[in-house]
């Protein structure tokens, strides 16, 4: 990997943003002795959808669970830099980790809802929690989660099947029902439809543009269409760099960077 | 020349005709330069095989049924006045007969069985050059068949290949007639008990002495099969106290080794705990009865339990429960690692604590497996033996004290059958029926419990 890494393009819109809800300065991530995220420093804005794009193994994943510490679970993992989240220092002794990923939902790439029925599956959380006072506080949780996942119609009347019975995108769906029922801030999604079908594909990327505004979302995907039609903004990585960062149009008609060119108009990746 | 003479003979038969079939297609491959469908090595190995297979089919045969024959022909040459009466006397003729011939004993003692032994040894050397004959004369027409047949399109890889799979069925077959052989000989001994005690005696009688009067004068030895006291020990011992030890003790380890344990210390712990499972029973049996129970009684008397028995129920249990272990520990193992990792990730990043995840969510996924793995334990605790034979007693109690003794299916079977015992009394017959109810619940505790693992296992494919 090159030693100095070129200079991140990062376009003047975002330079002065101060409505930062998550920030990360000088980020990097080893796995042993492999350096698979190098010195990225990004803003992630609270209004809008932001999407990590790039070829696959350039880090985007990796440095997506950084934000709320899923790489800890990874014993060979090592994170340098500082990423704060509302100002916090989220890797600092104080910052309990249980806390911060209340405050940091995420979805992953496979869906996983847990072997129990629709309800528990948006109730684990809350539960863990303490959040809700009484059953019919849970009830309302997960009836207003469902709903925001736009689930609900779909299972209302079955919250006693197992979250397993469900298809791949109700199953996601869940999933999703299920970051934002503990009331996140943010919520990482990593590459959320890739295991999915067009159909339910679209329905959760029109899941995505109804949730923008409510929490900060920010989305790894390898789809390239898939991040011009869900995100305002766009960061594009390759071999663990940050290249380019900018207005999703603005990378899309008119990417700064030679690599982002060639990677937006298919010459690799 | 002996029977044994002849399979010789048939061996090297088929093996010469291996060498000549295998050279003969080994020719025809460089003489007209055709392909071979088959390798000679083939040609030679089916040549092999019908060398020796028939031959030795019928040695056999001939070797399993030939002693009846040849006893029935000997005794149908005797004079009607030396013949012996049918059943006992005529086994105990033939007995003499053969140890004689065989030359077990050098004289005979029955003058009737002294002047059948030129007889039998006549027909029997009649019969062997017979047999061995036509076995000789099998192996050439085998040999000669195959021989004959190698053509440089004969398909002999097809056919060796089909009874190599014939001869693994049958190999995978004795182990399969083996077991219904040992069930029939328990079922034919236990409707032979239960013809002499009431079945719903046995099953729920609650007194179990099985002493009977071997004459009719005495006193005290009267006999009484009630086999609850038996059952309750061994489920108290086995799936009991047994389970209580291991259970959290297996689940637990497995949950550390599992989810907390570095990978250093999981290579090195693991192998540790197995370990537990390669020590033979009858160390766990010492160990149970002479370190175990004793502290167990003296630690009952310290606190005030007067009349603690020093062979306990509890000591027996607890070390079975440790030998456990491994098994439950194993098999948890192995279901928790089968939870897809996914769905820890998932609960980790909803903000659950390790704790939290293992409880809620490995745990009730892993449960199935879980389970399964404690009933295969179960139906290994009550079949155990040696640690009850040497550390729960003989004292047929029924008794929900952990302190006192009680017994157990396994040690009464041993205690039944040890020693010098006639084979026709009630006592003796009913360890086959305590055998049968033993074998049919863990059969039915491990069909179910593999069919639990199984379903599981499934869910996650």
């Amino acid at each position: 990997m090159a030693e100095a890494p070129e200079e991140t393009v990062v376009h003047d819109e975002l330079k002065f943003a101060n409505d930062s809800k998550m920030t990360a300065r000088d980020v990097s991530v080893y796995y042993g002795a492999k350096k698979a995220v190098d010195r990225v420093s990004i803003d992630v804005d609270s209004h809008f959808v932001t999407a990590f794009i790039g070829p696959s193994g350039c880090g985007k994943s990796t440095f997506l669970r950084c934000f709320n510490r899923m790489n800890d679970t990874i014993d060979i993992a090592r994170v340098e830099g500082d990423i704060q989240l509302d100002g916090e220092n989220i890797y600092d002794t104080r910052m309990d980790v249980v806390q911060l990923r209340a405050r940091v939902g995420m979805v992953f790439q496979k869906p996983n809802p847990f072997p129990k029925s629709i309800y528990e599956n948006i109730a684990y959380g809350p539960r863990i929690h303490g959040i809700a006072d009484s059953k019919s506080d849970m009830d309302r949780i997960v009836e207003t989660s469902l709903t925001r996942a736009g689930l609900w119609n779909e299972v209302k009347d079955r919250l006693d099947e197992s979250g397993t019975a469900l298809s791949g995108g109700q199953q996601q769906r869940l999933c999703i029902a299920r970051a934002i029922a503990v009331d996140p801030e943010v919520i990482l999604m990593d590459e959320p439809c890739s295991a999915l079908d067009p159909i339910a594909t679209a329905k959760v990327e029109e899941l995505i543009d109804e949730l923008r505004g409510r929490y900060a979302i920010v989305i790894v995907t390898h789809n390239m269409q898939q991040a011009a039609r869900v995100s305002q903004r766009t960061a594009f990585f390759h071999l663990g760099n940050l290249v380019e960062y900018g207005p999703t149009e603005e990378i899309f008609t008119n990417p700064r960077a030679d690599r982002t060119r060639d990677y937006i108009t298919g010459r690799f990746g | 020349m002996s029977l044994g003479g002849f399979a010789l003979v048939v061996l090297v038969l088929a093996i010469a005709s291996y060498a000549a079939a295998r050279m003969r297609a080994a020719a025809f491959g460089r003489a007209d330069g055709a392909r071979l469908h088959s390798r000679p090595v083939y040609h030679g190995t089916w040549a092999f095989v019908l060398a020796l297979l028939p031959a030795l089919l019928l040695v056999s045969v001939w070797s399993i049924i030939g002693g009846n024959i040849v006893a029935s022909q000997t005794l149908a040459q005797l004079p009607e006045a030396a013949r012996p009466a049918a059943g006992i006397a005529r086994e105990t003729f033939l007995g003499e007969l053969r140890a004689v011939v065989d030359g077990t004993i050098a004289a005979a003692f029955d003058p009737n069985v002294a002047a059948a032994v030129p007889i039998y040894r006549q027909t029997q050397s009649q019969w062997t050059l017979l047999i061995g004959g036509l076995a000789i004369l099998l192996a050439l027409i085998g040999g000669g068949y195959a021989w004959m047949h190698s053509k440089a399109d004969f398909r002999a890889r097809t056919n060796v290949e089909r009874i190599a799979t014939i001869l693994l069925a049958v190999a995978s077959l004795v182990a399969i007639l083996t077991t219904f052989g040992i069930v029939l000989s328990l079922l034919y001994e236990s409707l032979e008990f239960f013809s002499r005690v009431s079945p719903l005696e046995f099953i729920f009688g609650t007194h179990w002495s099985p002493q009977t009067a071997i004459r009719s004068d005495q006193v005290g030895s009267t006999g009484a099969f009630g086999a609850v006291p038996l059952f309750w020990g061994t489920i108290f011992i086995g799936a009991v106290i047994a389970m209580l030890v291991a259970i959290p003790l297996g689940l637990m380890s497995a949950i550390y080794l599992t989810q907390y344990a570095r990978p250093g210390a999981r290579k090195v712990l693991k192998p540790l705990l197995e370990i537990l499972a390669g020590v033979p029973t009858v160390v766990y049996g010492y160990f149970a009865a002479l370190t175990v129970a004793p502290a167990v009684r003296d630690f009952a008397m310290s606190i005030g339990i007067a009349g603690a028995s020093s062979e306990s129920a509890l000591a027996a249990g607890s070390v079975m429960g440790i030998m456990i272990i491994p098994f439950i520990s194993s098999m948890a193992d192995d279901s928790l690692s089968a939870v897809p990792g996914a769905m820890r990730d998932g609960s980790l990043a909803m903000g659950a604590t390790p704790s939290e995840t293992i409880k809620r969510v490995l745990v009730p996924a892993a449960l199935p497996g879980i389970v399964g793995g404690v009933l295969l334990a179960v139906s290994r605790a009550i079949g155990e033996t040696m640690i009850v034979v040497m550390a729960a007693g003989q004292a047929a109690n029924l008794t929900a004290n952990p302190l006192e003794s009680v017994t157990t299916v396994t040690a009464q079977i041993v205690q039944l059958l040890t020693g010098d015992q006639e084979f026709d009394s009630a006592k003796t017959l009913s360890a086959f029926a305590l055998g049968l109810v033993l074998f049919i619940v863990t059969l039915l505790l491990n069909i179910y419990a593999l069919a639990v693992v199984k379903r599981y296992r499934e869910a996650y494919e």
